[in-house]
């Protein structure tokens, strides 16, 4: 049996710090899917989805009981549609995402991933289709999420795909002003997209995944900011050692659930991806890491050093607490979705550019950043390029999710409720960057030597 | 199959009493039992083995939670799976 102040801190992280598994997502091939006829195709994607994740959210449920942890989402990442829609002469391909918002109802989760299309060094007929249908997809679906892998390191960038989704962004955002432009949440502009992401809103089911997986996704900035409260004066050093071992109680405790899960649904375990995600909630906040740690506030000069040595220090312990590490894996900055970071915008310590070279150290990119309705599509696409450029430069992983909230300005607030919180207007740089994205072609990939 | 119950409140008569009460009538023997007051905060780790459990895991959770409610402590029980993972290499 675990020692008695093992089993306290168990259940102390559990309580009061808000550890809790953020998501089981199920990964699901449709390949099978693939119809000349898109009627016939999406009654086998309904019918595939529904079979295989029929005890998903109950067998989730389940072990959340016998645990006593909590198991926050329950969600499934498909293949991406544009590879099963393209055979079929549809000209649309919203009716693909009608059918998997009724799949997910169906099965009672919250969110479904893989109405996407992966476009590094060019389009098919099925990826200008599905690229030509995010808009009113996502303004007609509740649960759909949808992703555009732009760029990797070995292709480069499609600036032509650059140049598109700054528009598609724009009318998303249009679709959905009722709502503060709410559909430009679910949409993430990828460069080095991993095919097995548990996180919302860019998981897919890759190509090369099995059939069906399990994957999960931990969290617990919480649990990370309590560990460094207790160490003061701790030295780097000592900081990365409390986190790396912090990081492996979480993993450990997303690994068990992974596996059970997997186990119990009859599918293999895929991969724990073990990023600190933060929720809107007091105690949940990456930010306040970063803070805790020594800063004033989050977006303060040494900001991007934190996270730095957290996002690194999160990686190795996590590595070390389970041998299927995948995804992500490091740290989440979306601004909406961490009170530290929504104070640390409203009182002017973070800013759009401080966030992009924190992005260059940790996972993911420009996440959750409001701006403001009139942003021009040009200067979208130009932040989808310089994001896209830092992930194809340095191996890694990089997307934006960002929202030109239709009607509001700098000094307003889009409260997108829920996990996604509320975020602050940020301001852009107004000057022109529509004659560079106009270019049009591709970036070349760059050189993987000469490392400078 | 083996579980955690954690109680944690208040010092006062009959916690024990009540919490194993629960744990006889579902046929769930305890194994070991750790305690400490501090400031008259109660804090006890049993843990028991579920094998011969007559009731489901839910009922018997359902259960000593309600028992948790009526004597004021907060009384959790969960797989031991949970802690051997986080706390064992």
């Amino acid at each position: 049996m675990a020692m008695f102040k093992d089993v306290l801190e168990t259940v102390r992280m559990i309580e009061k710090e808000r550890l809790d598994i953020r998501t089981i997502t199920m990964g699901i091939s449709l390949l099978d899917c693939i119809d000349s006829s898109g009627a016939k195709s999406r009654q086998k994607i309904y019918e595939k989805i529904t079979r295989l994740a029929e005890n998903l959210v109950k067998e989730g449920e389940r072990i959340e009981n016998e645990l006593g942890i909590p198991i926050v989402n329950k969600r499934i990442s498909v293949t991406p549609i544009s590879l099963i829609a393209g055979s079929s002469d549809d000209k649309n391909y919203v009716e693909y995402a009608k059918i998997l918002d009724a799949a997910a109802a169906t099965v009672g989760i919250n969110f479904i991933g893989g109405f996407s299309a992966l476009v590094p060094k060019g389009f098919t007929k099925g990826d200008r289709i599905l690229i030509d249908s995010i808009p009113e997809a996502l303004a007609t679906t509740n649960c759909v999420c949808s992703s555009v892998n732009l760029g990797s390191s070995k292709a480069g960038i499609n600036m032509d795909a650059v140049k598109r989704l700054g528009e598609v962004i724009k009318e998303t955002a249009y679709l959905t002003r009722d709502a503060d432009s709410i559909g430009c949440a679910k949409f993430v502009a990828f460069a080095n997209a991993v095919e097995d992401n548990p996180f919302m809103a860019g998981a897919f089911h890759g190509v090369g995944e099995a059939e069906s997986v399990l994957n999960v996704g931990v969290s617990g900035p919480g649990v990370v900011k309590r560990a460094l409260e207790k160490a003061q004066n701790a030295s780097f050093g000592e900081m990365a050692e409390i986190i790396k071992k912090t990081a492996f109680k979480i993993t450990r405790a997303g690994h068990l659930v992974g596996t059970t899960v997997a186990e119990r649904l009859n599918v293999p375990f895929g991969i724990l991806d073990l990023s600190l995600a933060p929720t809107p909630e007091i105690g949940d906040s990456v930010a306040r890491i970063l803070e805790e740690m020594g800063l004033e506030h989050c977006g303060t000069h040494g900001t991007t050093a934190a996270l730095a040595m957290l996002n690194d220090a999160v990686k190795k312990g996590g590595i070390m607490a389970s041998t299927s590490v995948g995804g992500f894996s490091g740290a989440f900055i979306p601004v909406s979705e961490d009170e530290g970071m929504i104070e640390a915008v409203e009182c002017g310590a973070l800013t759009f550019d401080k966030l992009e070279a924190m992005t260059s150290v940790c996972s993911v990119g420009i996440d959750m950043v409001a701006i403001p309705g009139d942003t021009p599509a040009s200067t979208i696409s130009g932040i989808l390029a310089d994001e896209a450029a830092i992930g194809v430069i340095n191996n890694k992983t990089t997307g934006v999710r960002i929202i030109p909230v239709y009607g509001k300005d700098v000094g307003d607030t889009a409260e997108f409720g829920g996990l996604l919180g509320r975020a602050p207007i940020m301001p852009v740089n107004k000057n022109d960057c529509s004659v560079f994205v106009n270019r049009g072609g591709q970036i070349p990939a760059p050189i993987h030597s000469f490392k400078n | 199959m083996r579980a955690v119950v954690t109680v944690i409140g208040k010092d006062r008569t009959g916690i024990i009493y009540n919490v194993s009460k629960i744990l006889a009538e579902n046929s769930v023997n305890i194994e070991d039992i750790s305690q400490t007051v501090m400031h008259d905060f109660f804090t006890m780790i049993m843990l028991v083995d579920m094998s011969n459990m007559s009731a489901d895991f839910s009922v018997l959770k359902a259960a000593l939670e309600e028992v948790g409610e009526t004597i004021g402590m907060s009384i959790r029980i969960q797989h031991e799976d949970l802690f051997n993972a986080m706390h064992t290499i």
